[in-house]
């Protein structure tokens, strides 16, 4: 079997850089809020060509597909769930429209984000349904000719893992990362070294893994520093939001600067991070300034969390969410029933 | 471990209520409606049963998620055991006229079809006893205003994941001056990308950052309103 496009640039570079926001980009053009964005791929074609050129003209190696949210469980709310396999094929065969007249190698990762559900005992979605809707997803984007699959903003273990079991069945290759934003920790409660211990224990484990979006760059380096300790070999995955959003005069804007992104970049590099891009609030010139920051910076050691809150910000929280007193809870317990 | 079982009904009431705490904490359901049962058969008011064993429980567990003890998957299942308690007391609290909790109506604004954050302050609050009217994803400013004239509620709860969507919460907000009704609601706000600065700049009587300040939040705010109600 030949080797899969983002597995051979990774053997060929230190560092790959990944794309910024799909969706501050996309409302940059006009989508109006509550339409979902994966209809612009068949309504709006080329808005979406913009959105993938203006990452590969900043200097992206990796984009991914506007598909966020194209399983059948999120465009439910659109009555549009009979349109999943459309949506994806559609979205990945722009992409790779745009990556194959860039004139390099560029790699389409097929973006798949979670279903919004939550899982059984607490809720109602079950691993079989789950496996279901994003081996359906899977399949589109890779009729499209998207080169891996991209799963992102996890936040459960149980659907991270029914995603790379859709991935084997689609026979695709796969990257997938969690969203820590609460306390360090994924919504639900997912801490960074467990998440990197759960991957070497999948079936099918991932190319890279890492962390997305959560709260601000800072934040995001701290869960890689978590990344790091674990010491796995597997490449990491770094794309934090451009800061956190903030409200002036009426309108929100995210306060990370193009330089800031920079520094996240150098720094996520330094922590040892294979795939550098952005998330949230990360338009074309953050991109720019940070493929500049790595190109032209040279590599130093290894950040402490000093170095991370003196270059972008304080954490949002005072711990990273791992460590035993976590799990302890404060009060007195009386004798656990039988 | 048979040595180690606790049998409910062979504990004092002061016991009994500490065991529920825990219960509740590790998320019982049966346990809970057990103890419900137990505390009622003693002729233990509803509304005793709701606020000492009920909702004192559910303040520790809320206290625990919002420090980062908790996280959602245990908060969910404490919540559940709660409402199973909840569904004994419910008719039971009506028929003697105990006082409410309180009431809210919550959706996600316009435009803001994320609602995993939205649905988890529900659950919170109803595990803390209050009746919860949820109006799902999307919602208008007439939707809002339609579903506060038919519920009267004392919270309004509005919730948004976008920086795109946030500003329409203030709409909502001014809408209500406009008409002279926002003085008779509580309007708290939530998700993720909202902040406190924002909850002020808009008119919300309070930016909640997550679903157990959410519930803390809507308890003081509450009692501070009934305060002013019966000076």
């Amino acid at each position: 079997m030949s080797q899969d496009a983002l597995s051979k640039l990774l053997a060929s570079r230190d560092w790959l850089m990944a794309d910024g926001a799909t969706g501050t980009n996309l409302f940059n053009m006009g989508l109006e809020s509550g339409e979902p964005p994966e209809f612009w791929n068949t309504d709006k074609p080329d808005n979406i060509r913009t959105l993938y050129r203006n990452a590969v003209n900043a200097g992206s190696d990796i984009f991914l597909t506007n598909t966020f949210g194209g399983n059948a469980s999120r465009l439910k709310l659109h009555a549009a769930q009979g349109r999943v396999r459309e949506l994806n094929r559609v979205g990945a065969a722009l992409g790779r429209e745009i990556a194959d007249a860039s004139g390099r190698v560029v790699v389409v990762a097929g973006s798949v984000g979670p279903t919004g559900e939550i899982f059984e005992p607490m809720g109602t979605l079950t691993h079989r349904v789950a496996v279901e809707m994003f081996h359906e997803q899977a399949e589109g984007l890779k009729e499209g000719g998207a080169d891996v699959l991209w799963v992102e903003t996890m936040s459960a273990p149980e659907e991270y893992a029914a995603a790379a079991e859709a991935a084997a069945l689609a026979g695709m290759p796969w990257c997938g990362t969690m969203s820590f934003d609460t306390a360090g920790r994924t919504m639900m409660g997912m801490t960074s070294s467990a998440m990197a211990e759960m991957v070497e224990k999948l079936a099918n484990p991932p190319i890279a893994f890492g962390a997305n979006c959560g709260v601000g760059a800072s934040d995001l380096m701290r869960t890689v520093l978590g990344f790091a300790a674990v010491g796995s070999a597997r490449p990491l995955i770094a794309k934090g939001n451009a800061g956190i959003p903030k409200y002036h005069d009426g309108h929100i804007h995210y306060d990370g600067t193009p330089e800031l992104m920079g520094e996240y970049a150098v720094l996520a590099r330094d922590a040892g991070v294979r795939i550098i891009g952005g998330c949230c609030g990360t338009m074309p010139e953050h991109l720019a300034a940070m493929r500049k920051a790595l190109e032209n910076t040279p590599k130093g050691p290894l950040p402490t969390q000093e170095d991370i809150t003196a270059k972008l910000g304080a954490f949002s929280s005072s711990s990273d969410g791992t460590g035993d007193t976590s799990a302890d809870p404060k009060r007195e317990r009386r004798n656990r029933r039988g | 471990m048979a040595d180690d079982e606790i049998i409910l009904a062979d504990l004092s009431d002061d016991e009994l209520v500490m065991q529920m705490h825990d219960d509740l904490y590790d998320g019982l359901k049966e346990e809970i409606e057990e103890g419900v049962n137990i505390l009622i058969s003693r002729g233990w008011t509803p509304y005793d049963t709701l606020t000492k064993a009920l909702v004192a429980g559910m303040t520790i567990v809320g206290a625990d998620f919002r420090d980062g003890i908790l996280f959602v998957p245990e908060v969910l299942l404490a919540a559940n055991a709660m409402k199973g308690g909840m569904f004994i007391l419910k008719p039971l609290l009506i028929a003697t006229g105990a006082p409410r909790m309180g009431k809210m109506v919550i959706g996600t604004v316009k435009g803001d079809i994320h609602d995993i954050g939205k649905n988890l302050v529900g659950m919170m609050m109803e595990g803390a006893g209050f009746e919860v009217r949820d109006l799902g994803i999307n919602n208008s400013v007439e939707k809002y205003l339609a579903a506060l004239e038919e519920e009267k509620p004392d919270i309004l709860g509005m919730s948004a994941l976008l920086t795109t969507t946030m500003p329409y919460m203030k709409v909502v907000i001014d809408t209500m001056k406009e008409k002279g009704m926002r003085e008779d609601y509580i309007v708290l706000v939530g998700g993720a990308p909202l902040n406190e600065e924002f909850g002020k700049a808009i008119g919300a009587d309070a930016y909640c950052r997550d679903a157990a300040v959410a519930v803390e939040t809507a308890k003081a705010l509450v009692l501070r309103k009934h305060n002013q109600l019966t000076a």
